[in-house]
C-alpha cells in the first residue's frame, strides 16, 4: 500500500505551498490584498498539514504538523524591499511572476488531493476519504485565487 | 409645536399600530428674520446628508436659499426632517466656496480661467492616452451627485476613454451593501422598502446605527415602538446606541466577529428548525453546503469568538426565528468591519431561510451610506457597468456599446473594475498617471491618510479635483474645479429604498462654479470623442437629456427608470424603481414573486468567493444557479488581521454621529451642526477609563501602527476593550500642522476581497492619557456619545503630572442648539402654505 506515500508527497507540496504563499504575502507588502489574503489563504495549508500529519500516523507516516506562520527569519528584509519598491512599476512583473509560481504550485497540490482521494477510496478509508472532501475544495480556492489576481493585476502591469 | 432641532434630533412621536399610514409630522425651518410669507418660492429637492432620501422644498428669497421644509406627500419622511438637512444648507453661501478655477503654479495654487485650466487637462489626458494608454487615467467621483452626471461620467471613462480604472467613494460606504446582494440575488438592487417598517413585528438592525444615520428613519421605528402592538427590536452594535437602548435585544460583539455571530445564529435557526422549507426549496440554491458550514458554530464556540454570552445568542435567534413578519437591516458596522460581504450576506440567508422576502413587513434593507449612492451603484459610477450590466458577460458588454454606438473592444471587461483602493496603488507605483477626484474628500476619508498624502502629492500623478469647497484633497491638486451644488443645479437622486426624486435648481451657484454635469460634457467636447458615426459623444448635452438617455440605457434592467420623466416627478414626490409600463407607479418590493434577477443571462454578476474574492467564473454559475434562484452562501470565520495584543489593546472603530456628515465639508460649515460637536472624541468605557487612569474630558492619545491623533476623552457606554472615534474631522478648520486630528489616521490599508470595501472598524490602538482637560469632552450628550450613565469620573483640574483624580458626579452639560436651532413641527392640519 502506497497511501502513506502519497500523504508524505501532499504533505510536502503543502508545506511547499505555505511558504510560497507566505513569501509572497511579504515580497509584495504593499500590494494589499495579496498580502493579506495570501496569508489567509496559508492558514487554510497549515490546516490541511496539520490533519494530514494526523493521517499520516495511521500509515506510520511520520511528518511535523506545525507550519511557521511568518515566512521566516528574512520576513523583515521582503517587506523592506517591498516597500522601498513600492514607488515603481518594475515589481509587477515580479508580482506576475510570483502569483503564475503560486498558481502551479497550487495546482500541483489539488493534484496530490486528488490521487489521496482515489487511494483512500480504494482502501475504504472513509476517514481519509472525508478529509479529502474537506480539504481539497480549499486548495481549488487557493488556485481560482492566484488566477483571478493573475487576471485582475495583469492587464495594467503588461500595458503600463 | 417648536422643538429644538439640536437638543432633539428625533422631534416629537406621532404613535401609529402595525399596518396604518405613518402620520405626517412636517419639520421646517426658516433663516433668522425670514417669516412664511416673505418666501418667493418653495422649490423640490430631496435629501442629501445621509441616504434616507427625504423629500423636501428649499425656501427661497432674493435669490437665497432661506429654509428648508418636509414634504408631507413623500412616502420616504412624511414631512420630517434631519438635522443635518434642516441646518445643513446654510453651507451654500458659506464665503469660502470655490468660485474660480485654480491652477497649480510653482508648487502654488492659483486662480485661473476655466479655458485655462480645461485645456491643461485635456492636453495631460491625450499625452497620457498617446504614451501610456486609457489605463494611465483614473476617475474616483462620489455618493453625492446626481444620476445625469455619473450616468456621464460612466460614459465617458468606461466608453469614450475605455479606461477600467472608475469608482465612486460609495467604495466606503455601501459596496459591500451591493457585494451583498449580487451574492445572494446575482444582481444588486434593495429587496424591501422603508414601508416595510409600518407592518414588522420584528426589526432587526446589524451595525445599523439609525438614530444617528437615517434620522427620519428612526423616527418611523420611534412611531412604531410608541404605538399598539409595537416590533421587537433586536441590535448588534459594540456601542450603547440610542438603538441599542430601545432594542428588546441588545448584543455587542467584538469588532470584527459579525460573520461568527451571523453563523451562530443561523445554526441555531436550523437547530430549531426555525426554516421555511417550502421556500427554501422552490427559490433557493446551495442549502446543504450552507447547513454543512453553519454546523460547525454552535452559540458556544461563536460566544466564545465575538465575547458576548452564548444565551443571547439563542435569544436572538428564537426573536428573528418566532418572527411572522421581519425586517432586517444592515449598515456599517457589518461594511466596514472585517469579512464585510460574508456577514451582511448572512443577513440575506437570513431572511431567505425564513421565507422573509417580497411582501409587506418582510424583508431586507441593505442600506447606502450616501445619498445617492444607488445612483452611483446603477449608472456605473461604481465601476460596474451600466445598468446592473455584468462585466463577464459578454453579450451585456456588446449591449452597452450599442447603446454607446461604440465599438464594443473600446469599453474594458477583461477583468473585474479597478477599485478605488487598486487605483490608488496603481498611482502610487506610477503606473496611473492622471486621478479625477469629484465630489469627495479622500485625504480625510481614505484609510492611512500619511500614505494617502504621500500618494496624491507627488508630482508625477496629475490630480484634478472637482468641489464646491477648498478640502485637504483640493490643497494637493494640480487643478481644482469649482463645482456648483445641490440647490444650484438640477438632476435626479435616488435612496437607498430605491425612491428617484427629481432635485430642482433653485438658485445660481457662487462665481464661476458650474454643475458636474457640465465640467464633463465641456470635457468631452474639448477632448472630441466620436461614436462609430463620427458623432460626438456622450451625445447629450445638458440635464434633461442626460436622463433620458439614462432612462434608455436603463430600459430592460432592474433599476428601469423607462416609465420616469422629469414631469412626472413634478407630479408625485418620489417614486420607487422599477418604473416602466409593467410597473407605471414604481414597485415598492423586489422579488415578491420569489423571482430573482439572477438568471445566467440577465444576473449582474457571477459572484465571488466570499473569502478570496476570486470571481467566479460564468460556466461554474450557469452550474449551480441555471434556474436564476437566490443563492445561499456562507463562509468560515478567518482570523482578524490586526488582533489586539499587548502594545495595542484596545479595538479601535470609527464612524458617523448624528451632526456630521462625510468630511464635515458642509455641515461644519452650518453654525447649529458644528457647533453642536465642534471636535473630535474619543469613546471609552468607564472600566477602560479607570484603567488607562484617565477621566472624561482629559486628553487622550490614540496610537496605532499607522499614526496617533490626540482627542478629548467621552466616558461613554460603549462596550470594554472597545473605542470610538468619529471619522469627520480633518484639517481645514483648524491651524493645527501637525496631522494628529482625523481618525483616518490610525486605520489600516486593508480591505474586504470581496466588496473591496476599506476596512476602518477593526484596528489594534494603545490609549495614553497626556493631560488633563478643560471640561468635558465636546461630544454630543443626545446620541451613542452619550456620557455613560453612571459612575462617570470628572474632568480632572489639577497639573497634567498629577495623578487620575478620583470619580465623583459628573457636569456634562446637555447639547442643545438654542434659538438659532428652532425647528417648527405640524401636523396634517396646519402644514404651511405656501407658493411652489
Amino acid at each position: 500500500m502506497k497511501i502513506g506515500l502519497a500523504i508524505r508527497e501532499l504533505h510536502r507540496s503543502e508545506k511547499s505551498l505555505a511558504r510560497a504563499l507566505l513569501k509572497a504575502a511579504d515580497r509584495h507588502h504593499v500590494e494589499h490584498e495579496i498580502h493579506y489574503v495570501a496569508k489567509d489563504l496559508a492558514a487554510w495549508s497549515a490546516d490541511h498539514i496539520r490533519d494530514l500529519a494526523v493521517a499520516g500516523r495511521r500509515y506510520g507516516v511520520k511528518v511535523g504538523e506545525e507550519m511557521p506562520r511568518s515566512s521566516g527569519l528574512l520576513e523583515p528584509l521582503r517587506t523592506a524591499f517591498s516597500v522601498l519598491t513600492g514607488r515603481q512599476a518594475v515589481p509587477g512583473v515580479l508580482l506576475l511572476a510570483d502569483l503564475r509560481q503560486l498558481h502551479r504550485m497550487a495546482a500541483g497540490v489539488s493534484l496530490d488531493w486528488e490521487l489521496l482521494a482515489q487511494g483512500a477510496q480504494a482502501v475504504k478509508d472513509s476517514e481519509l476519504v472525508e478529509l479529502t472532501r474537506r480539504c481539497h475544495p480549499e486548495t481549488l480556492r487557493q488556485l481560482k485565487w492566484t488566477n483571478a489576481m493573475l487576471k485582475t493585476l495583469s492587464p495594467q502591469v503588461l500595458a503600463s | 409645536m417648536v422643538r429644538d432641532g439640536i437638543a432633539d434630533p428625533w422631534g416629537a412621536r406621532t404613535p401609529y399600530g402595525p399596518g396604518t399610514p405613518w402620520p405626517v409630522r412636517v419639520d421646517s425651518h426658516l433663516a433668522e428674520g425670514v417669516a412664511e410669507e416673505d418666501v418667493d418660492s418653495w422649490v423640490r429637492a430631496a435629501a442629501v446628508l445621509h441616504s434616507n432620501g427625504d423629500g423636501m422644498d428649499l425656501a427661497v428669497k432674493d435669490g437665497r436659499i432661506v429654509g428648508v421644509r418636509g414634504r408631507a406627500d413623500d412616502h420616504v419622511n412624511r414631512g420630517r426632517l434631519d438635522p443635518k438637512d434642516l441646518f445643513g444648507w446654510q453651507a451654500n453661501h458659506s464665503p469660502d466656496r470655490l468660485t474660480a478655477p485654480l491652477i497649480r503654479r510653482d508648487g502654488r495654487l492659483v486662480e485661473s480661467t476655466w479655458d485655462e485650466a480645461m485645456a491643461l487637462i485635456v492636453k495631460r489626458s491625450k499625452e497620457l492616452l498617446d504614451s501610456s494608454g486609457p489605463g494611465s487615467i483614473g476617475f474616483y467621483t462620489s455618493g453625492q451627485l446626481f444620476a445625469e452626471e455619473y450616468y456621464t461620467l460612466s460614459a465617458i471613462a468606461h466608453g469614450a476613454i475605455g479606461t477600467n480604472h472608475l469608482d465612486g467613494n460609495t467604495r466606503l460606504c455601501t459596496a459591500t451593501a451591493a457585494a451583498a446582494l449580487k451574492e445572494s440575488f446575482g444582481c444588486d438592487g434593495q429587496p424591501a422598502c422603508y414601508d416595510d417598517i409600518d407592518h414588522a413585528d420584528v426589526i432587526a438592525l446589524f451595525g445599523h446605527n439609525a438614530a444617528e444615520t437615517q434620522v427620519v428613519l428612526w423616527d418611523r421605528i420611534l412611531d412604531r415602538l410608541a404605538g399598539p402592538n409595537p416590533p421587537a427590536l433586536l441590535c448588534v452594535d459594540p456601542r450603547e446606541t440610542p438603538v441599542a437602548k430601545a432594542a428588546t435585544l441588545h448584543l455587542a460583539p467584538l469588532p470584527g466577529t459579525n460573520v461568527a455571530l451571523m453563523n451562530g445564529v443561523l445554526h441555531e435557526l436550523i437547530a430549531n428548525d426555525r426554516i421555511d422549507h417550502d421556500y427554501v426549496d422552490n427559490h433557493t440554491v446551495g442549502y446543504d453546503d450552507f447547513a454543512r458550514l453553519v454546523a460547525d458554530y454552535p452559540p458556544e464556540r461563536a460566544a466564545e469568538v465575538c465575547d458576548v454570552p452564548a444565551d443571547q445568542i439563542r435569544a436572538a435567534a428564537r426573536i428573528v426565528g418566532q418572527a411572522e413578519r421581519l425586517l432586517c437591516t444592515v449598515l456599517q458596522g457589518f461594511y466596514q468591519s472585517h469579512q464585510a460581504t460574508a456577514a451582511a450576506v448572512q443577513v440575506n440567508n437570513l431572511v431567505l431561510l425564513r421565507g422573509m422576502l417580497g411582501r409587506p413587513g418582510a424583508g431586507v434593507l441593505q442600506m447606502n451610506g450616501q445619498p445617492t449612492a444607488e445612483n452611483t451603484r446603477e449608472c456605473g459610477a461604481d465601476g460596474d457597468l451600466t445598468g446592473f450590466r455584468n462585466w463577464a458577460n459578454d453579450d451585456h458588454v456588446a449591449e452597452l456599446a450599442g447603446l454607446w454606438n461604440l465599438d464594443v473592444t473600446q469599453i474594458p471587461h477583461f477583468a473585474p473594475p479597478t477599485h478605488l483602493m487598486q487605483m490608488l496603488r496603481y498611482a502610487e507605483n506610477g503606473t496611473l498617471g492622471m486621478l479625477w477626484v469629484s465630489a469627495t474628500n479622500p485625504a480625510v476619508s481614505l484609510p492611512e491618510l500619511r500614505r494617502v498624502r504621500s500618494i496624491l502629492s507627488q508630482e508625477r500623478l496629475f490630480l484634478v479635483v472637482q468641489d464646491a469647497f477648498p478640502t485637504e484633497t483640493t490643497e494637493l491638486a494640480d487643478v481644482v474645479l469649482p463645482a456648483a451644488i445641490w440647490g444650484e443645479k438640477t438632476g435626479v437622486s435616488t435612496n437607498a429604498d430605491r425612491t428617484v426624486h427629481l432635485n430642482e435648481k433653485a438658485v445660481e451657484p457662487p462665481g464661476q462654479a458650474r454643475p458636474d454635469l457640465d465640467i464633463w460634457l465641456e470635457y468631452a467636447r474639448r477632448m472630441d470623442f466620436r461614436d462609430r458615426d463620427d458623432q460626438p459623444f456622450p451625445p447629450w448635452n445638458d440635464a434633461e437629456s442626460a436622463f433620458e438617455a439614462w432612462k434608455r440605457a436603463s430600459a430592460g434592467r432592474p433599476c428601469d427608470y423607462s416609465g420616469l420623466s422629469y414631469a412626472k416627478l413634478r407630479e408625485v414626490s418620489g417614486v420607487r424603481w422599477p418604473c416602466n409600463e409593467d410597473h407605471p407607479d414604481g414597485a415598492d418590493r423586489l422579488y415578491a414573486d420569489g423571482k430573482f434577477f439572477a438568471k445566467p443571462d440577465y444576473c449582474e454578476s457571477y459572484g465571488r468567493d466570499l473569502v478570496t474574492g476570486a470571481p467566479t467564473e460564468p460556466v461554474e454559475y450557469r452550474a449551480t444557479n441555471p434556474d436564476g434562484k437566490a443563492m445561499l452562501k456562507a463562509a468560515q470565520y478567518v482570523e482578524l488581521h490586526e488582533k489586539p495584543d499587548r502594545d495595542h489593546p484596545f479595538m479601535l472603530i470609527t464612524g458617523r454621529t448624528v451632526y456630521h456628515f462625510h468630511t464635515r465639508t458642509k455641515t461644519g460649515r452650518a453654525p447649529q451642526l458644528r457647533d453642536a460637536a465642534p471636535e473630535p472624541w474619543l469613546e471609552m468605557s468607564a472600566h477602560d477609563a479607570e484603567r488607562i487612569g484617565a477621566a472624561e474630558g482629559d486628553l487622550v492619545e490614540v496610537r496605532t501602527a499607522r499614526g496617533a491623533v490626540r482627542v478629548a476623552l467621552r466616558v461613554s457606554a460603549v462596550r470594554d476593550g472597545v473605542v470610538f472615534l468619529p471619522f469627520h474631522y480633518g484639517y481645514w478648520d483648524t491651524d493645527d500642522p501637525n496631522h494628529d486630528r482625523a481618525a483616518n489616521e490610525l486605520t489600516p490599508t486593508d480591505w474586504d476581497p470581496v466588496s473591496k470595501q476599506p476596512i476602518f472598524k477593526t484596528t489594534a490602538a494603545a490609549v495614553e492619557r497626556v493631560k488633563a482637560g478643560e471640561g468635558p469632552a465636546p461630544a454630543p450628550t443626545t446620541a451613542a456619545s452619550a456620557p455613560a450613565a453612571t459612575g462617570i469620573p470628572a474632568a480632572d483640574t489639577g497639573p497634567a503630572d498629577a495623578p487620575p483624580p478620583t470619580p465623583t458626579a459628573p457636569a456634562v452639560p446637555e447639547t442643545h442648539g438654542g434659538p438659532a436651532a428652532r425647528v417648527e413641527e405640524h401636523d396634517a392640519t396646519t402644514v404651511p402654505g405656501g407658493r411652489r
